[in-house]
C-alpha cells in the first residue's frame, strides 16, 4: 500500500522505471486492466478458492456447526434436567402438602371421634347415676310416705285416744270405740 | 520524488508455473496473496479449539459462523442454507483478503477487476443454473413482476432482463472499485507526508501531520470499508440466490 511513501527519490525512481517497463512490456499502464494477467489471475483464483471452498464445506463448517449445535444441546439439556428437578420438587412439595393435608384431617378425625366417645362416656355415667339417683328419690319418697301413713295412722289413734279420755272426762262414760273412731275419721277429712 | 498510486496493483510473477496455449501461468504476489487469505481463513476457522465455553479464537470462528448463517437465512430463508458454505468461502476470502491488503507492503487481491469479475460470474451463473435446475421455466418469472399492468409490463420486462444481465458487471465493478479506490486515496495521501517532508524539510515535516492524521483516518475508514465491502457482496450473493430459491416473490 503504502510501498514507497517512504522511499528515497533513488527507489522511487527505480519503481516508476520498474512500472514503466512492465507497463511497456504488458503494453497497458493500468495493471487491472492488463489482460496478460488475467490468466495467472484466473488460475491462481481457481486453485484458491476451490481449496478454500473444500476446507471450509468438508472441515471447517461442520466442525464450528458441530460445536454450537453440541453447545446448543448441552444448554438445552441442562436446561432441561433443571426443569426436571424443578418438577420433581414441585410435585414433591405437593406430596409433602397432601401429607400434610391428610395427617391434619385424620388427627382432626381422632380427635372428634375421641370427643364424640369421651363425650358418650359421660352422658352414660351422668345418666347411670341420675338414675341411681332417681331410684334413691323414689325410694326416699317411697319412705317418706309410708313413714307419713304410719305417723298419720299413729296421729289417728292418738285423736281417738285423746279424744275418748276427753269424752269421758267430761261425761264420765267411756264412749264406743268405733263412735271415737268414726268421729275422728270424720274429723280428720273434715 | 513521485507519486505512483497505481504502482501498488502491480502483477508480479514471482515464477513461472506453465503455459496455456500461449498464455504463460505465473505464480504472481497475486496468488501469493490469495494463497495467504486461504490460509488466514483456514487457521482461523480451525485453530480455535472446540470448547463448550469458547475461548476469544474460537469465538471469532464462531462468530464468523453465526454472522453468515443468520444473513443467508435473513435474506434467503433456511432454503438459502444450502448455499452457506459458497456464501462463507466468498465472504470469509474476500473480507480476509481485504483486510490483509490494508497492511501497507501487501497486496490486495479484489483491487483486480478480473478477480472480482470472476467471483461475481461464480455467483451468478450459480443463480441462473441451479434457478433453471430447481424451477425449470418458471424460474423466469424473476422477470415478470406480478401485479404490473399490461401495457407497461413488456418495459417493465425489458428493465428486470437487462438489470439482471448487468448483475455480474454491478456486483463486481462496486468490490472493485471500493478496494481500488481507497488504496489508491489511502496511498496519495500517505504519498504526500513523504513528499512535503522530502521536498520543504523540516516545515515539510511539520505541515506533513495533517495528511498523515488523514492517512490515519481513511485506514480506519478502510478498514471499515473491507469489511463492508466483503458483507455487502456476500448479502447480495443470498440476494440474488432466494430468487432462483423463490423465484415468485
Amino acid at each position: 500500500m503504502a510501498e514507497k511513501s517512504q522511499g528515497a527519490p533513488a527507489k522511487g525512481q527505480k519503481t516508476g522505471a520498474h512500472t514503466e517497463a512492465d507497463g511497456g512490456h504488458h503494453g497497458g499502464g493500468f495493471p487491472p486492466f492488463e489482460s496478460s494477467t488475467f490468466a495467472s489471475q484466473l488460475v491462481s483464483l481457481v486453485i484458491a478458492f476451490v481449496a478454500l471452498y473444500l476446507i471450509v464445506s468438508r472441515i471447517a463448517l461442520p466442525r464450528v456447526g458441530g460445536v454450537i449445535d453440541a453447545r446448543q444441546n448441552a444448554i438445552e439439556g441442562d436446561l432441561a434436567a433443571a426443569q426436571k428437578l424443578k418438577d420433581e420438587s414441585a410435585a414433591a412439595l405437593k406430596a409433602y402438602e397432601a401429607d400434610l393435608a391428610s395427617a391434619r384431617s385424620r388427627a382432626q378425625a381422632i380427635g372428634a371421634e375421641t370427643r364424640e366417645k369421651l363425650n358418650a362416656a359421660s352422658e352414660a355415667e351422668r345418666k347411670t347415676l341420675e338414675d341411681q339417683l332417681s331410684a334413691k328419690l323414689a325410694q326416699a319418697e317411697k319412705t317418706i310416705a309410708a313413714t307419713r301413713e304410719t305417723a298419720m295412722s299413729n296421729v289417728r289413734g292418738i285423736a281417738a285416744d285423746a279424744a275418748g279420755a276427753i269424752v269421758q272426762r267430761l261425761t264420765g262414760v267411756l264412749p264406743d270405740g268405733g263412735a271415737v273412731n268414726s268421729a275422728v275419721d270424720a274429723s280428720l277429712k273434715g | 520524488m513521485k507519486i505512483d498510486p497505481i504502482h501498488q496493483f502491480n502483477i508480479e510473477p514471482l515464477f513461472t508455473i506453465g503455459h496455456i496455449g500461449n498464455q504463460t501461468i505465473a505464480f504472481t504476489n497475486s496468488s501469493l496473496y490469495m494463497f495467504i487469505a486461504v490460509a488466514l481463513t483456514a487457521v482461523l476457522m480451525l485453530g480455535g479449539g472446540r470448547q463448550l465455553v469458547p475461548g476469544r479464537f474460537q469465538s471469532v470462528a464462531e462468530i464468523s459462523y453465526e454472522f453468515v448463517a443468520s444473513t443467508i437465512r435473513s435474506t434467503a430463508g433456511s432454503e438459502g442454507m444450502k448455499f452457506f458454505p459458497l456464501i462463507f468461502t466468498l465472504f470469509m476470502f474476500i473480507c480476509v483478503s481485504n483486510l490483509v491488503g490494508i497492511i501497507p507492503y501487501t497486496f490486495t487481491i479484489s483491487s483486480h477487476i478480473i478477480v472480482t469479475a470472476a467471483l461475481a460470474f461464480l455467483v451468478f451463473f450459480t443463480v441462473l443454473f441451479y434457478g433453471i435446475y430447481k424451477n425449470g421455466l418458471k424460474f423466469f418469472k424473476i422477470f415478470v413482476p406480478s401485479g404490473v399492468p399490461i401495457y407497461i409490463l413488456p418495459l417493465v420486462m425489458f428493465i428486470e432482463i437487462l438489470s439482471f444481465f448487468l448483475r455480474p458487471v454491478s456486483h463486481s465493478v462496486r468490490l472493485f472499485a471500493n478496494m481500488l479506490a481507497g488504496h489508491i486515496a489511502l496511498k496519495v495521501f500517505a504519498g504526500f507526508v513523504a513528499m512535503l517532508g522530502v521536498s520543504l524539510g523540516a516545515v515539510g515535516w511539520i505541515g506533513g501531520i495533517l495528511p498523515l492524521a488523514l492517512t490515519v483516518a481513511l485506514t480506519a475508514l478502510e478498514l471499515l470499508v473491507a469489511f463492508l465491502q466483503a458483507y455487502v457482496f456476500a448479502i447480495l450473493t443470498c440476494i440474488y440466490l432466494n430468487d432462483a430459491i423463490h423465484p415468485g416473490h
